[in-house]
């Protein structure tokens, strides 16, 4: 089982392309520092759906404003499965 | 408090920053026939109006649609649940199932509210909605209302639904698959007949909403399904009275019995007036004439088909089927900007689609034809489309 810390650097690496340089902490909002429009927020779930092997409902993204939250998100969906 | 208007206010100034004619806000100073009407001064030939039919200007949709008024008066001042069902409110429920020969039909304000309407009160928080990622923004926000889980399959893409549909194992038997006939920004159509056989192996259930499709596909009109001859597959039609039937309000219709409970339960259905009698009446007539008169879908693929092709010749970039709706990718919204108000000043009024409402960050000129258009506008369209082309940098042939 991948621990939250596994989780952690696999959504910051799912977020690199989008993150223009900037550093990506657990902190970061996603859509006030990264500029994460809801265009890229489909493309980074599809992108984390093909790596984790598993499906995210779309209404995980109302409780997710920073990187920490995505990846907790993520981890939550994970142990359910 | 109100940062989102601003954004939005400063990005439409970054798109229009000019005097010019906004594609967003564009007034219909006259109509003059279900095909023109006067916009900036001009006369213009409406290539963007969703009547498919042409019935608008009906007219006997026209007469019955007086006749109610001066009978009924001009609202309903109430809900279906409570002063707002008339008889004819009635007798159109049971028209529509007939037509669609389901068990029973629901009538919904506005197809809009037919959406939500159906889709939060179908599911539950035990349930899954399983939406095609290009589905309208009427079943995001009908998911939105409900309490039922979301999840998004790539579009038209039956594997990733089949992928989807697997990993919730036993949970795919509470699973409603969202659909529609006709996509409303490209004109393409769902893959029917192979989701169909995905609902029936995973024994889930399935949703077609036939807004585009309604009157449009089918040797009878009745869409996508029937076209597709699938339709026993189908556990709800959705659909709506402002594309096809030329006037305003939706529908839900299926064989489920539960469906008649969905008026106690759905909150589109209760908190809202019902639709005013001439709404009503002239939505029943055109649901006649749609069955009276199938030529006019002939004209209609005609005119479909002859826009496509000629677009296509032009060297177009087009959506990937000849439709009603034909989709013209643009390089961007500059471009597309400029090449909307190009086409208005020669007379042409179409919809210039920006995302995130086109689909993949895209930007077009979307165009959709009816059956009253005549072969000549139908010319003189591609015409105007015509005269752009030394202006593009974005052709591909």
């Amino acid at each position: 089982m991948l621990t939250y810390h596994d989780i952690l650097a696999q959504t910051r690496e799912l977020l690199e392309p989008y993150a223009k340089g900037r550093r990506l902490e657990e902190g970061t909002d996603l859509l006030t520092h990264v500029g994460l429009d809801s265009m890229q927020a489909m493309e980074v779930l599809l992108a984390a759906e093909g790596r984790f092997d598993m499906s995210i409902p779309l209404n995980v993204l109302a409780e997710v404003r920073t990187v920490g939250d995505l990846a907790q998100q993520l981890q939550r969906l994970l142990e359910r499965r | 408090m109100l940062d989102n208007l601003r954004a939005i206010a400063a990005a439409r100034r970054a798109l229009l920053d000019d005097e010019g004619v906004s594609p967003f806000g564009t007034v219909v100073e006259k109509m003059i026939s279900a095909t023109e009407g006067i916009l900036d001064g001009r006369r213009t030939i409406l290539a963007g109006t969703n009547n498919y039919l042409g019935l608008t200007f009906d007219p006997d949709c026209i007469a019955a649609a007086c006749a109610a008024l001066r009978d009924e008066g001009t609202g309903t001042t109430g809900s279906r649940m409570a002063n707002g069902t008339f008889a004819a409110h009635a007798a159109l429920e049971r028209e529509l199932a007939e037509f669609f020969g389901r068990r029973g039909a629901v009538v919904f304000s506005t197809g809009y509210l037919a959406n939500l309407g159906m889709l939060s009160a179908l599911t539950g928080r035990d349930d899954v909605m399983l939406i095609d990622a290009d589905c309208h923004a009427s079943i995001y926000d009908g998911c939105r209302l409900g309490t039922a889980e979301v999840l998004r399959f790539r579009h038209n893409d039956v594997e990733d639904l089949d992928t989807r549909l697997r990993r919730l194992g036993e949970r795919s038997s509470r699973a409603l698959i969202v659909v529609e006939g006709i996509y409303s920004m490209l004109g393409d159509r769902a893959p029917l007949a192979a989701i169909a056989g995905l609902k029936r192996r995973h024994g889930a259930y399935l949703l077609v909403d036939e807004a585009h499709s309604f009157g449009v596909l089918g040797a009878h009109g009745r869409g996508l399904a029937e076209e597709a001859g699938v339709e026993d597959a189908v556990d709800f039609v959705l659909g709506t009275f402002s594309k096809s039937l030329g006037t305003i309000g939706g529908f839900g219709a299926s064989d489920h019995p539960e469906l008649e409970s969905l008026r106690y339960a759905s909150r589109p259905y209760l908190f809202t007036a019902s639709p005013s009698p001439s709404v009503v009446a002239s939505a029943r007539t055109a649901l006649a004439v749609l069955q009276a008169r199938p030529e006019l879908r002939g004209r209609l693929w005609d005119n479909a088909h002859r826009l496509y092709g000629r677009l296509r010749e032009l060297g177009f970039t087009l959506g990937p089927q000849p439709s009603p709706i034909v989709a013209v990718m643009m390089a961007g919204p500059g471009e597309g900007l400029a090449f909307w108000r190009a086409l208005l000043e020669q007379g042409v009024y179409v919809n210039l689609i920006v995302p995130p409402a086109a689909p993949n960050g895209g930007c077009l000129l979307r165009c959709s034809v009816g059956a009253a258009h005549t072969p000549e506008q139908i010319e003189r369209i591609a015409d105007a489309f015509a005269a752009l082309v030394p202006a593009s940098t974005s052709r591909h042939h």
